[in-house]
């Protein structure tokens, strides 16, 4: 047996290292270690509730909506109020801008770099995709940077800027919406949809989500040759390299849902395991930090009445991220997840023919973005010139408030307290905190640690590229996992 | 830099931070911030958000820099530097290397030809130092707004000019791209940075500069809730009279800026904006009148003005001022719609 410590990892949002153990040039055991803690669970203590809605979103540059839309709803629940259906459709427009634009992001200057490296030189499809995904030097980068701020004008218009806005409230959206607003609205999603079926799909958006079944996706992407779209180009490294035999799901998955609609919410909320739907019930979430930098309370905590107390002197830990359990299970969230959740046929039959792997995270993904923004241009048709974006409420003195929503990378969650008009608590569970968990009490690893044994290792490598494939396919962010 | 073949050669750290003034600047438009470092002949050796080079690589660039094996034009931090627990600098690890993130930062910023703080936090500590700090988190020069940082008051880089404090939380990507391509051309100097060492460019003007509330604020003609079309500085804790930026002067994200979200300004440029003493969006009075006024205002003269100007305001601003949107449409006299 040999170990081998990998890191820094980049194109994670944050800080990464990797411990692994391998044998026969195979992973056989993974530790992941996140390095950075900045407390801010300890920071909104005894603060204005309010003034969560500032410091929230800075926990992350990236989910910073997010993280915002889950503090408002975190206070909107301790208020009990409800938000007028303008202030509805405005909120999931900025949470779905930023979305999509993660997901391109993660997509296009995250994942899709690792395979221009050297280490493929020798591979047919390598010459293509080293002209197209080189990082910061390919044409994709090129295509993709305008593109992306262009389609980030959204949130000039409806959240003043991204990130760290502060039109996202309890009672709505600060920021109603003009007339001539609404045409520009949809002006910028026909450019951003032309974008994506030109260079992204090859194809139309209602094309790519009417796939039902790996063999209707198989002969759409048989239909034309890869180089003619980025979605192409994928599949065929993806079946190359057989990426849907790499880095493999647990089996348990768990999604929030995501963009609230009049008390339902666009993506079904709920679990998947073992084949089958099982609702979701928030008060079987724990956390565990045996093998975590805090000193050790009297075992899992739900995070109503979770404790953040930091001691880097704890020789059995190993990271600052804590360990999340739903009913004391490891749950993998994210766009997979939710489509699995969700029942989208297409994603349902890969995970059933072959479980959830590199191959389907990249995929679900990638079909999201089609399914967020035809959903986009059905709220902009919605939005109202008139009637109201938001409504004010005082804050209770004292009360809870849980805030549940979906970053790109997955389930969020806030879960308050107040007393005497203060933050007397506030836990935050972050997507990547559930997908990078470290090992409970139990000894039960987390998502990644187990979906990296077996991960390959070629001859030398000090760095495996199976192992950038499989962490950077969960779309992880570091800064939000610690918080 | 005065070679003006050789690329100008960038590291780019983060650390306590949330890496949001990366992806801000990743909205740099007009043109785009590719063709932006492109223009300035800037090498980027690596940017922990953008680049191929990962591990042993990146460590070995690491090393080299540190020993001088190959040279550093620009070190850019993004994020603040996390002194604790107790000095030890443990909350940031660097991965792949045991070493506490606050130890390269000192290392590479004493080899560095121009040392860059990207955002509030590395120039200030800014929200990571929020609350009681219990992290130790500060600027590379400033701990809030005492002088000190990580690397002293007297620092200076090798240029001789102190840490470039591109603050802001997060940064507009022009006043980062402005900034780097100035230092790329051997244009930038001491007379370009403000009391607080942050670039002029950008910090000569105030928020209230551009702002599409002006004609409220001229006649006091307040907004009373966060969506109201009003000036925000009487009851929303507007700081945009006293903030030192050019946020309403050129659009974030194509449109926008905090005041035209409907939001007040937080002077998220400035030192210790993280800690206001007041809930971010209340105005603190003394007698009903604002604490924080407009920055070189006489109070007197303030107030004089004030009651005149509120006894003045026109119906149309009245009505604008606490209403979600505008209602009432300025009317040329004489002139009645059919």
């Amino acid at each position: 047996m040999n170990r081998m410590v990998v890191g820094p990892f980049n194109r994670v949002e944050g800080d990464l290292e990797v411990r692994i153990e391998h044998e026969d040039n195979a992973v056989t055991r993974a530790e992941v270690v996140t390095p950075l803690y900045r407390g801010f669970e300890r920071m909104l203590l005894g603060k204005p509730p309010m003034d969560a809605l500032v410091y929230a979103p800075r926990i992350c540059g990236i989910c910073s909506v997010s993280q915002s839309v889950a503090a408002a709803q975190a206070l909107a629940s301790a208020m009990n109020i409800r938000l007028p259906q303008n202030g509805e459709l405005a909120v999931n427009l900025i949470h779905a801008t930023e979305n999509v634009a993660d997901h391109l992001t993660h997509f296009y200057l995250f994942f899709m770099p690792d395979f221009a490296r050297d280490t493929y030189q020798s591979e047919a499809w390598h010459p293509d995709i080293k002209t197209r995904f080189t990082a910061m030097k390919g044409t994709a980068p090129e295509d993709v940077l305008p593109a992306r701020a262009q389609f980030m004008h959204i949130m000039g218009i409806l959240a003043g800027k991204w990130p760290h806005t502060l039109s996202i409230q309890p009672g709505g959206s600060t920021r109603s919406v003009a007339p001539g607003e609404i045409a520009r609205l949809d002006a910028i999603l026909k450019a951003f949809r032309r974008f994506l079926e030109r260079h992204l799909y090859g194809d139309r958006l209602e094309r790519i989500v009417s796939l039902q079944c790996a063999q209707d996706l198989a002969a759409w992407s048989a239909e034309r040759p890869p180089e003619t779209c980025d979605f192409r180009r994928f599949l065929n490294v993806s079946a190359a390299l057989e990426l849907d035999r790499l880095g493999r799901s647990s089996g348990r998955f768990l999604s929030y849902g995501g963009y609230a609609m009049q008390g339902a919410t666009l993506f079904r909320r709920g679990v998947f395991m073992t084949g089958n739907y099982a609702p979701f019930d928030a008060r079987s979430v724990t956390e565990d930090t045996s093998s975590s930098w805090y000193k050790p309370g009297t075992g899992p905590e739900h995070p109503m009445t979770g404790t953040t107390d930091p001691d880097a002197d704890r020789s059995e830990a190993y990271s600052w991220c804590k360990a999340p359990r739903l009913d004391g299970e490891i749950m993998e969230v994210g766009a997979l997840a939710r489509q699995l959740i969700d029942g989208n046929a297409l994603i349902r039959d890969l995970v059933a023919r072959k479980g959830g792997s590199v191959h389907t995270r990249i995929v679900a993904r990638l079909l999201e973005i089609a399914l967020v923004v035809m959903a986009m241009e059905r709220w902009v048709a919605a939005l109202q010139a008139d009637g109201k974006y938001i409504v004010h409420e005082k804050i209770p003195a004292s009360g809870e408030g849980i805030g549940l929503t979906e970053a790109a990378r997955g389930s969020l969650g806030h879960w308050l307290s107040i007393e005497n008009g203060r933050i007397a608590n506030y836990q935050i569970i972050a997507p990547t905190t559930w997908n990078f968990s470290p090992r409970d009490g139990a000894g039960v690893a987390g998502p990644l640690e187990l979906a990296l044994v077996g991960a390959p290792i070629r001859p030398g490598e000090t760095d495996p590229v199976s192992v950038q494939h499989i962490v950077r396919s969960f779309d992880p962010c570091m800064v939000c996992t610690v918080h | 830099m005065t070679d003006s073949a050789r690329p100008v050669r960038l590291l780019w750290l983060q650390s306590g931070g949330c890496g949001g003034c990366s992806l801000s600047a990743l909205g740099a438009e007009s043109p785009d911030l590719l063709t932006v470092l492109e223009a300035a002949n800037i090498e980027v050796l690596w940017h922990p958000a953008l680049s191929e080079a990962s591990g042993r690589d990146v460590v070995k660039l690491f090393e080299d820099l540190e020993d001088g094996r190959q040279t550093l034009d620009i070190l850019c931090l993004e994020g603040s530097v996390m002194c604790g627990p107790n000095g030890t600098g443990r909350y940031h690890l660097f991965s792949g290397t045991g070493r506490p993130m606050m130890e390269w930062i000192r290392a590479l910023a004493e080899n560095a030809h121009h040392v860059v703080a990207v955002g509030s936090c590395a120039a200030f500590g800014g929200i990571t130092a929020a609350g009681d700090n219990h992290t130790e988190a500060v600027g590379l020069s400033y701990d809030g707004r005492t002088s000190g940082g990580l690397l002293g008051a007297d620092f200076r880089s090798r240029s001789g000019l102190p840490v470039i404090n591109i603050s802001g939380c997060p940064i507009h990507p022009g006043w980062l791209c402005e900034t780097l391509h100035q230092i790329a051309m051997g244009r930038f100097s001491d007379a370009h940075l403000d009391e607080w060492a942050r670039p002029l460019s950008y910090t000569m003007h105030l928020v209230h500069h551009g702002c599409a509330r002006n004609e409220f604020y001229e006649y006091k003609a307040s907004a009373e809730h966060l969506c109201d079309r009003g000036c925000m500085m009487e009851n929303l804790g507007c700081k945009g009279t006293q903030a030192r930026a050019d946020c309403n002067m050129r659009v974030w994200n194509g449109a926008g800026s905090c005041l035209d979200g409907n939001y007040p300004c937080i002077n998220c440029t400035a030192p210790e904006f993280e800690e206001p003493g007041h809930p971010f969006t209340q105005t603190p009075k003394v007698a009903g009148i604002p604490v924080g006024l407009p920055t070189d205002m006489p109070k007197a003269w303030f107030v004089a003005l004030a009651s005149l100007s509120k006894a003045a305001t026109p119906h149309r601003l009245k009505e604008n001022a606490v209403s979600d949107r505008l209602n009432v449409a300025p009317q040329d006299k004489g002139k009645v719609k059919p």
